[in-house]
């Protein structure tokens, strides 16, 4: 280094690893990539149940929500569709208080319009 | 201690761009010796001396942050060249003399979760044939719970303790046995069989060891000194000065003092043992602070080779305790001992006062510590019952035994005194430059005055950062008139 001078053994360190950064090699060199982050998977939303994927209101497959329409996590990794689940816990807390039995009941879960 | 990672490499990279960016002074300590501008980088522990743009740098931003372009340009103004001037951003950026407003604080990193031992202090026997009034083991403030427990080690477990050293310093081919009491002589033969074991064992295993001992002196004779020599150990004699001083304190059972015994027998020492330095280790008390008299004593009439001094530990309220001015009155008489020290070392020789030679050393490795010492990390204490302690200030002590050599150390419990002592807990330690030497300072000490291990010693901090700033300032101005003389600390011990 050209302004400091290193007088104990850790500021020679210091000095030795700034001295060869600089010398090292830097166009066309990526840094170094920082650590990739752990993908974020919200909890709750349809863990437990996820009626409708297979049909849409009617019972059939033609109001079945579009890919671009995919807004959570779970719509793209387990499935492409958007929120199957409405979101009971803070909304929606009675959405599926009609339905006792998911196999019998789950034409009760209807649509929910925020 | 801090290396430089790859993700500081990636942040200096970015750094490149630095258009836009602002700027601040990061967390030193500035000092002047021989005329010169020296830094203490905290983080690192690292010493820079600065020149004349760098100095103009800092001065500008003492006066507050500054904007990338603005900062050059100021520079350019105040005479820096264009080129240098971004040099320099950068140089001092590296070094983190200044910081920009997003650099994360690099935590320091933890010891290594298993860390080999090196030092094992034996506590030969907790008897003394001394009644000092201020020891810290049979003192107002010990700690230690010796009741129903042996009061001499035995061979066997001495023998263990040395199986024991060599098991966990595994991968070190250097290890260091000390012997300690209660007063060691007392116990001489078992010292004895003790180093004749260890010498042997080590052999086996193709490692080296060595050893050292404090004694009071009383004990000693012909014969003990001629074997000391014979088998280099280091010897530290616990002796607080001339005889009005010394037997203030220092003093057998029926209150007699115990300079003239001693002195006759430290003389001989001295003269017949040529293998190792001896050592003077003064304890200061009210009364006894008259440090360059005790010095001058010790060196020039009895011949020390190294002499150490420590104020006493003791609760604020004892009666030998030193008050802040006592203390005020010993830092000065350091300063003046201080200021031989470096006379001498611009000469090249060493001049004896251990308070100087060991913070110099410490400085010139650049220590940045997470803890104060290696107490239950390299170093461990064994006391005659066989428990282990973190040092010898806590052998047997129940409160803080880790463990017994039968049945190993605790690790949870070594975990618990570690975690207390390290640096990252001690929340007043995060704004003091002087943390990388002191990481609040010895865990007994603070023991005796807080009743935590872990707790800073706020008691002496003005005294910590007087004393670092002393040595720095010595170390500055040998590393600008003598730096030759810097080479011998490059070997000795650091924590």
């Amino acid at each position: 280094m050209k302004h400091l001078r290193a007088v104990n053994k850790k500021a020679r360190r210091i000095d030795d690893y700034v001295s060869a950064a600089k010398g090292d090699v830097v166009a066309l060199q990526n840094p170094p990539a920082p650590p990739q982050p752990r993908p974020h998977i919200p909890m709750g939303c349809s863990l437990s149940f996820s009626p409708g994927w297979e049909v849409d209101s009617a019972g059939g497959t033609a109001g079945l929500c579009q890919p671009v329409e995919r807004d959570i996590y779970d719509c793209y990794v387990t499935c492409f569709w958007p929120a199957q689940v409405p979101d009971h816990l803070n909304n929606s807390a009675d959405w599926a208080n009609k339905c006792a039995a998911a196999t019998k009941d789950w034409r009760n879960l209807d649509l929910v319009f925020p | 201690m801090i290396a430089p990672t790859n993700r500081s490499l990636a942040v200096a990279a970015q750094n490149l761009h630095r258009s836009g960016r602002v700027y601040r002074l990061g967390e030193f300590h500035a000092f002047e010796a021989a005329r010169r501008r020296f830094l203490y980088i905290v983080p690192a522990g690292a010493i820079f001396e600065v020149d004349e743009a760098a100095g103009l740098l800092i001065d500008r931003l003492v006066q507050g942050e500054a904007e990338y372009d603005a900062l050059i340009e100021e520079l350019i103004a105040r005479g820096v060249l264009g080129a240098d001037a971004e040099e320099l951003v950068e140089e001092m950026c590296h070094a983190r003399v200044i910081v920009t407003g997003d650099t994360p604080p690099e935590p320091l990193q933890d010891p290594p979760e298993v860390f080999p031992l090196q030092t094992l202090v034996l506590n030969l026997t907790n008897h003394c044939n001394l009644s000092c009034q201020y020891c810290y083991e049979y003192g107002q403030d010990k700690v230690a719970t010796p009741e129903g427990k042996p009061k001499f080690m035995d061979l066997e477990t001495a023998r263990a303790s040395v199986d024991f050293l060599l098991e966990q310093s595994a991968g070190r081919r250097a290890i260091h046995i000390t012997f300690f009491g209660g007063e060691t002589l007392m116990n001489f033969p078992l010292l004895k069989s003790v180093v004749a074991y260890a010498t042997g064992r080590a052999a086996e295993q193709g490692r080296s060891i060595d050893f050292s001992l404090t004694t009071n002196a009383t004990l000693l004779t012909p014969a003990i000194i001629q074997f000391l020599s014979d088998n280099h150990i280091g010897v530290t004699v616990s002796m607080d000065g001339p005889k009005e001083l010394h037997d203030k304190l220092r003093v057998f059972s029926n209150g007699r003092g115990s300079y003239d015994i001693i002195e006759p027998k430290v003389r001989a020492l001295i003269q017949n043992h040529r293998t190792r330095p001896i050592t003077a280790r003064v304890t200061l008390t009210k009364g006894v602070t008259d440090v360059v008299r005790i010095f001058r004593h010790l060196k020039d009439d009895l011949g020390f080779h190294e002499i150490g001094f420590a104020p006493v530990t003791a609760s604020p309220d004892r009666l030998y305790a030193i008050n802040e001015k006592g203390m005020d009155g010993v830092l000065d008489q350091f300063h003046e001992l201080a200021n031989e020290w470096l006379e001498y070392a611009l000469r090249g020789e060493m001049h004896g006062f251990s308070n100087v030679s060991d913070t110099v050393a410490e400085l010139a490795q650049g220590v940045n510590k997470s803890h104060p010492c290696g107490a239950a990390m390299g170093l461990m204490g064994v006391g005659p019952s066989g428990d282990i302690a973190p040092c010898h200030r806590f052998v047997d002590s129940d409160t803080h035994a880790l463990g017994n050599l039968a049945t190993g150390v605790d690790r949870d419990k070594q975990r618990d005194f570690l975690s207390r002592g390290h640096i990252n807990a001690k929340y007043d330690c995060h704004s003091c430059w002087a943390r990388p030497l002191c990481a609040g300072g010895c865990h007994h000490e603070a023991f005796v005055r807080y009743g935590d291990t872990g707790h800073p010693n706020l008691h002496y901090c003005d005294w910590i950062r007087d004393w670092t700033d002393t040595c720095l300032r010595i170390y500055g101005t040998i590393s600008a008139q003598n730096p030759a003389f810097l080479e011998k600390f490059a070997e000795r011990k650091a924590a």
